[in-house]
């Protein structure tokens, strides 16, 4: 990637520098080992079931259906948690879990037999993809890390794994395969910052989403489903 | 100065704000709605003192190292293709973003809620210029629906509007037929600005946190409108105060958990969404420009000084929501963006003494600011300290603070006058006292209660309650 520029650093960071106290800017600084670190021992121990648990019960709290399956029985699953939330058209990532989780014959065949609009994003074909995004009633991507203690999803940006399925459709359904699912939001900023220490590009998309998108801007009363989808369910999946 | 929000003195401000009792009844409400639910999700988590001992350390550290910090995240941001601009002035950072739409011939573009953006008066250069610019966070969309209203909450900038005013200005702006209920009027709202994200040239964002190691920017929001602002447009322009920043992902986490928990309570908002230069050439979606604006614009001044604790802000308002100045004089009375204790503390540094001389002393000192700082800024220790600036510096106490601290002096020197005075008291102040407060107190006390209550007298003087418990023989 062609770099970018920078304008008027140098001034800048002097007068920064000068106010802190040195002669010219710190180029090399470690962060030291902060003394408190309550961020680690929440849910410490749990077993992954305990942690499924914990999600489930925070889901109620941020207006989010759940929906627990195995690999076997997942598309019949899916198809009846689209068909609840209107059916389509869908639009999905081009992500392979589709197909190792056995949902292709779903995506490419049944739905689009029984007359249901799917779209696979597909890079190659430009903006279409954000049209149908627009104009899709149910988006649907997979969870790459899943924080319990929110009832959080996180999503990595890539050429397949376009930004706006999660957040044009009218509703988003996201798959959880039950070994994502984490304490918190600690373990996945640890994964992502072992990432870039070890100097691996980072997605120019990481999304937490936790549950649909809301607001209390009128008179503090909570309304669910503004900018985002209006509403959201999340898919469990028995992995192990 | 740019931050500034009206023209009116300070006292005006206050009297419209205490007259105004539908904002004065909504911010209680929110203030006690806000404040139960910071302490339930700080309670949740058990040891909430630890966490922020942690986000003080973190906050800290940082500021401790500024320089280093910027300059680690400039360069992360040109390796992943983005372009840095370092404005050291509220206007060196409108015209660089000004230049940017003049190259792109940009005429739509949509905003995210942004501070800075507030504070530089970026929407006011950039429609001068002639584009259209448009606020997509539900609350600011209201106000500037409203002919621009200034926001009056640093987290909930509409605070002060009742949803019948809502209406009334949907009805009168955006051909809106439907009623008052929040959510059809959020429906509109949704349907409108669809139209916007997708035709708009180019999305503006602010910066919770910025991300040194990775050149990455943080985005916490509800409404999901920040990701649609920076996904749908060609170019996307983020504006972060040069404060707004932490070393890796570990310590955004930290910061992250403080700010939603002691904003709204949420353990996370629905989107928290950290972006990292324009988009890879395979990608669809996301910007294909990236810009950062880093905005100095007098916080350097603050570096090095005994107010410097302040920059640890993370703008969470938790301070504004336990406040009782803030209570009864609402966000406008402090004629500034930065409204609450948060704001007498900044205003008066970013925008000058001038301006903001009155801001330190709406405050009872109380400390319930300091307590409830997920940062743990010693609040009401910078609001004394600027009243002892003010005072032994600049010579220039309000008038009122002046003439009741003279009328003081003269009453308490004289033991006549003070022995007179303090008997007649509770008498005098009789009408003006509600539940051992004085409240509108007559006289020098009236600027002064104007702003937050003083205690009435006991109907005991002490020189007479030590005299009777001597007598009676009680035991010290």
């Amino acid at each position: 990637m062609k770099r970018g520029r920078i304008h008027r650093r140098e001034a800048f960071l002097n007068q920064v520098a000068e106010r802190l106290g040195r002669k010219a800017y710190a180029t090399n600084v470690q962060a030291p080992q902060w003394r408190h670190q309550p961020q680690w021992t929440v849910f410490q121990g749990y077993s992954e079931d305990d942690l499924l648990e914990v999600l489930k019960t925070q889901c109620a709290a941020i207006h989010t259906d759940v929906f627990e399956t195995n690999k076997e029985q997942l598309p019949l699953t899916l198809q009846k948690v689209v068909s609840r939330y209107g059916g389509g058209p869908v639009v999905t990532w081009n992500d392979p879990r589709f197909a190792e989780y056995g949902l292709s014959h779903l995506l490419y065949h049944h739905w689009r037999n029984s007359g249901i609009h799917v779209h696979i994003w597909d890079p190659s074909l430009g903006a279409v993809n954000i049209t149908e995004a627009e104009q899709a009633n149910i988006g649907i991507t997979f969870s790459d890390i899943t924080l319990a203690e929110s009832g959080t999803v996180v999503l990595f940006s890539d050429r397949g794994k376009g930004r706006t399925v999660s957040f044009l459709p009218q509703n988003y359904i996201c798959i959880i395969p039950k070994s994502t699912i984490v304490p918190r939001m600690t373990q996945a900023a640890f994964y992502i910052h072992q990432q870039v220490k070890a100097g691996k590009e980072v997605a120019s998309c990481i999304n937490f989403i936790t549950g649909p998108s809301n607001s209390a801007d009128i008179e503090m009363n909570l309304v669910v489903g503004v900018h985002g989808p209006v509403k959201a369910a999340y898919v469990v999946v028995a992995d192990g | 100065m740019s931050m500034k929000i009206g023209e009116e003195p300070f006292h005006a401000r206050v009297k419209s704000g205490i007259d105004n009792s539908f904002m004065r009844g909504a911010v209680a409400g929110a203030q006690e709605r806000l404040h139960a639910r910071r302490l339930k999700a700080a309670a949740e988590l058990g040891n909430w003192e630890e966490w922020r001992a942690l986000g003080e350390e973190i906050r800290q550290h940082t500021l401790a190292n500024l320089d280093f910090y910027l300059f680690q995240l400039s360069e992360n941001v040109a390796k992943r293709g983005g372009h840095v601009f370092f404005a050291q002035t509220a206007e060196e950072a409108s015209q660089y973003i000004l230049d940017v739409a003049m190259e792109k011939q940009a005429k739509k573009i949509v905003k995210s809620k942004s501070m800075v953006t507030e504070e530089i008066q970026l929407n006011a250069v950039l429609e001068k210029a002639g584009c259209e610019v448009i606020e997509t966070d539900l609350g600011e969309y209201i106000l500037q629906m409203d002919d621009h209203d200034p926001p009056s909450h640093i987290v909930a900038p509409a605070l002060h509007k009742n949803k019948e005013q809502i209406r009334d200005v949907f009805r009168q702006k955006l051909a809106y037929d439907k009623t008052e209920k929040p959510e059809e009027l959020a429906l509109h709202a949704r349907q409108t600005l669809r139209r916007e994200y997708l035709s708009a040239d180019i999305g503006i964002t602010g910066c919770n946190f910025a991300i040194a190691e990775s050149g990455s920017i943080t985005l916490v929001t509800n409404e999901g409108n920040a990701d649609l602002v920076t996904a749908l447009p060609k170019t996307q322009i983020t504006v972060m105060g040069m404060e707004r920043i932490v070393p890796t992902f570990a310590e955004m986490e930290v910061l992250v958990s403080l700010l939603t928990r002691s904003a709204v309570g949420q353990k996370l908002t629905s989107y928290i969404t950290v972006l990292t230069g324009p988009r890879h050439l395979e990608e669809v979606d996301g910007p294909e420009e990236f810009h950062l604006v880093i905005v100095d614009n007098g916080r350097s001044n603050i570096l090095g000084t005994e107010f410097q604790p302040v920059l640890q802000c993370i703008r969470c308002a938790a301070c504004v929501n336990v406040c009782p100045v803030y209570r009864h004089i609402g966000g406008h009375s402090y004629g500034s963006i930065y409204s609450g204790p948060i704001g007498a503390v900044l205003s008066p540094l970013l925008g000058g003494y001038d301006d903001y001389k009155e801001l330190p002393y709406a405050s009872t000192l109380c400390a319930a600011c300091t307590e409830a700082c997920p940062v743990k800024i010693p609040l009401h220790e910078l609001l004394h300290k600027h009243r002892q600036v003010i005072v032994e510096q600049e010579g220039r106490a309000p008038i009122s603070e002046k003439l009741a601290m003279k009328a003081f002096g003269l009453g308490a020197a004289s033991t006549t006058f003070y022995k007179l005075g303090s008997k007649m008291a509770p008498s005098v102040l009789n009408p003006f006292t509600t539940n051992e407060r004085i409240s509108k107190g007559p006289g020098p006390l009236k600027a002064w209660t104007a702003i937050r209550e003083f205690p009435a007298p006991e109907k005991e003087r002490f020189r007479d309650w030590f005299h009777h418990r001597k007598k009676a023989g009680d035991q010290p």
